[in-house]
C-alpha cells in the first residue's frame, strides 16, 4: 500500500528523513512513533506530496508519488483519509455538512450525500449529533466527526497524525477502538502517536523513527521511553 | 449546473463578508474603465470625423459672408480660377450644403431639422491640383473681402491624425498601467477572503479537491467584481455622454461638420469592452491571489 525506497528529505540543513526504506501492506495497522523532531510529520507530508522528496521512490496505492504531477495530486489524496490532532473541522458547518463537504468536493450528487453521510455518522457513533456545530461537541465527538469525514469517500488508507493527542485516556481509547474497527473493515491505518500506553496496549506493528531514520520496526510495545532511550524490554525486533 | 450555483452562492457570501474591500475594487476598476471610456469616445468620434470629411480631402472650402451677393461670388470665383494650382472651382449654396450634410450624417441627419434656420454659409469649393498649392490658394482666398473663412481638411486631418495617434499611444500606456493596478487591487481583495477561508482550503486540499474546484468561488468573486464595475462604468458613461450629446452635440456637429456617434451605439460597444475587461481583470486578480495558497 505504502512503499518508501531510500527516501531522503532535507530542510535546508535540517534532516527530515534519511534514506528511509519501508513497506506497509494493504490492510495493516501501523503505529509511527519517535521523539519530537524525529521526522514523523515529514513522512506523512511526503505521502501526501505536500513536500517533495530529495531522493528515493514513494509508492502509495497505484500512485508513484515522487513522479506525480501537480494535477494528479488530488486523485491520489482521494484515496487517503486524513485525521489530525486538532480535528480541523469547519466551525460554521454542522456535523453533517462537515462530512458532506468531503463528498461535495468529489462532485457527489446530493442524493448520494444524503444516503452516505448518515451511514458514516452512525458508523462512528454520532448519528444523533448530525445537526450540531463542532464547538457544541466534546473533543472525542469532534474527532469522530473528523474520522467520519476521513472515511466517507472510502479511502484505502487512513493516516492519523496524533489523533488522540488532545483527548483524555478514556476518550482516546474510544477513538482507538474506532480506528481499529476501520482497520478491521480492510482499510490500512497509519497512526502517528506519542502515547506509549496506547501503543503498548494495542499490540500492533510499531515503526520507530529517530533523527530521520527508522530505528526499529517490530510488533508489540512502544519500545522507547518518552525521552527516546531504548526500552530494555522492548518489542520483538523483526527488522 | 450545481457547481455554477455553488460557486455563485459562495462568491456572493464572500463579497458580502468583505464589502469594504469589494467596493474599493469596484471603485478602482470603475475609475480605470471611465478613463478608458473617455479615450474610446474620443477616438471613435475622431474616426467618424475623419471618415466623414475624407471626401473633401483635397478641397479647399471657402465660406462666404452672408452679405456676399451671388454676383460678388461669381467675381471671387473668377479670381480664384486665375491662381496657379487650382483645377476646378464650384459654387455651393447653403441649401445644397445642408442637403449634403444631412446625407453624410445618415441616421443622425434628423438632428439637423431642429436647427430651424440654416446656419450653414454659401461656399465655393476649390479643387487643388496638388497639396503644396493648397496653402497658397488658401491664403489668397482668405484675403478676399467677401470671404468669411476657409477650411482645408487635409491639414486638419493630418493634425487630428497626429494628435489622435499620440493620444492613443499615451492612452495605451496609461491603460496598461491602470489594468495592472486593477488586477493588483482585485487580487488583494480576494486574498482577504482566501485568507479568511484558508482552513477550509487546507481541508479541501487534504480531501483531494482539485485546484480548479478550490478556485471556483474566488474566480467567480473576482469576475463578479469585474462585471459590477463594467455595469457601473457603462451606466455612468451612458448618462454623461448622453448629456454631452444632448447639450453640446449639435453645436459641435455644425462646427466640426461631422456628427457625434450616437449614445446608444457607442455605449453598446463600450459595455461589451467593459465586461470583457472586467471579467478578465477579475479572473486574473483571483488566480494571482490564490497562487501561493495552491502550489504544493
Ligand atoms: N519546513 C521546515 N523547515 C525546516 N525544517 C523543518 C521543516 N519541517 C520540519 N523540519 C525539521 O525536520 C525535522 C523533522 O521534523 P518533523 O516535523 O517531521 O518531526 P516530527 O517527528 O513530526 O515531530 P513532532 O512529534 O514534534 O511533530 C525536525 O528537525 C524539524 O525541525
Ligand atoms: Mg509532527
Amino acid at each position: 500500500m505504502i512503499t518508501f525506497k531510500h527516501v531522503t528529505k532535507a530542510y535546508d540543513g535540517n534532516i527530515g528523513l534519511k534514506d528511509v526504506t519501508l513497506s506497509i501492506d494493504d490492510g495493516e495497522f501501523v503505529f509511527l512513533v519517535g521523539p519530537s523532531g524525529a521526522g514523523k510529520s515529514t513522512f506523512i507530508k511526503l505521502i501526501l506530496k505536500e513536500i517533495d522528496a530529495d531522493e528515493g521512490e514513494i509508492q502509495v496505492g497505484d500512485f508513484r508519488v515522487d513522479q506525480l504531477s501537480n494535477r494528479e495530486i488530488p486523485q491520489m489524496r482521494r484515496k487517503i483519509g486524513m485525521v489530525f490532532q486538532d480535528f480541523r473541522l469547519l466551525p460554521k458547518k454542522t456535523v453533517f455538512e462537515n462530512v458532506a463537504f468531503a463528498m461535495e468536493i468529489l462532485h457527489k450528487s446530493p442524493k448520494a450525500i444524503k444516503r452516505r453521510v448518515p451511514e458514516v455518522l452512525k458508523l462512528v457513533g454520532i448519528e444523533d449529533k448530525s445537526k450540531r456545530y463542532p464547538q457544541e461537541l466534546s473533543a472525542g465527538e469532534q474527532q469522530r466527526v473528523a474520522i467520519a469525514r476521513a472515511i466517507v469517500n472510502n479511502p484505502r488508507v487512513v493516516i492519523a497524525d496524533e489523533p488522540t493527542g488532545n483527548l483524555d485516556p478514556k476518550t482516546a481509547d474510544d477513538i482507538m477502538q474506532l480506528l481499529d474497527a476501520i482497520n478491521m473493515a480492510g482499510t490500512t491505518v497509519v497512526m502517528v502517536t506519542h502515547a506509549k500506553d496506547i501503543v503498548d496496549k494495542w499490540n500492533k506493528r510499531v515503526v520507530a523513527i529517530n533523527e530521520g531514520s527508522i530505528v526499529r520496526d517490530s510488533f508489540g510495545s512502544y519500545g522507547y521511553h518518552e525521552n527516546g532511550r531504548p526500552d530494555k524490554k522492548g518489542g520483538r525486533d523483526n527488522a | 449546473m450545481r457547481r455554477v450555483f455553488y460557486n455563485l452562492k459562495q462568491a456572493f457570501q464572500q463579497i458580502g463578508r468583505n464589502k469594504g474591500m469589494s467596493a474599493a475594487s469596484v471603485f478602482a476598476i470603475t475609475a480605470m474603465m471611465l478613463i478608458l471610456g473617455l479615450f474610446f469616445i474620443i477616438s471613435v468620434n475622431v474616426n467618424v470625423f475623419t471618415e466623414v470629411v475624407k471626401s473633401d480631402y483635397d478641397t479647399v472650402e471657402v465660406y462666404l459672408k452672408d452679405s456676399t451677393t451671388e454676383a460678388q461670388a461669381a467675381q471671387i470665383m473668377n479670381d480664384l480660377k486665375e491662381i496657379k494650382g487650382v483645377s476646378k472651382v464650384t459654387y455651393r449654396t447653403k441649401d445644397q450644403a445642408m442637403k449634403i450634410m444631412k446625407k453624410r450624417w445618415g441616421d443622425s441627419g434628423y438632428l439637423l431639422n431642429s436647427l430651424g434656420t440654416n446656419p450653414l454659409p454659401n461656399s465655393i469649393l476649390i479643387k487643388v491640383s496638388n497639396l503644396s498649392s493648397a496653402n497658397s490658394v488658401n491664403k489668397a482666398a482668405i484675403k478676399n473681402k467677401g470671404v468669411e473663412n476657409t477650411t482645408y481638411y487635409k491639414e486638419t486631418i493630418d493634425k487630428v491624425t497626429k494628435i489622435t495617434n499620440t493620444i492613443q499611444i499615451g492612452a495605451l500606456i496609461i491603460m496598461l498601467f491602470l489594468v495592472v493596478v486593477s488586477v493588483v487591487v482585485v487580487s488583494n481583495t480576494i486574498k482577504l477572503t482566501v485568507f479568511a477561508r484558508r482552513r477550509e482550503i487546507e481541508i479541501m486540499k487534504y480531501v483531494g479537491a482539485t485546484n480548479w474546484f478550490i478556485r471556483g468561488p474566488f474566480l467567480v468573486e473576482g469576475m463578479l467584481i469585474g462585471i459590477l464595475s463594467a455595469l457601473v462604468s457603462s451606466g455612468i458613461t451612458y448618462v454623461v455622454y448622453g448629456k454631452i450629446v444632448a447639450k453640446a452635440g449639435l453645436k459641435m456637429m455644425t462646427m466640426l461638420g461631422s456628427p457625434l456617434v450616437p449614445t446608444g451605439y457607442l455605449c453598446g460597444n463600450l459595455v461589451v469592452i467593459f465586461l470583457a475587461l472586467g471579467i478578465g481583470i477579475g479572473a486574473c486578480g483571483s488566480i494571482i491571489s490564490m497562487r501561493r495558497f495552491l502550489d504544493a
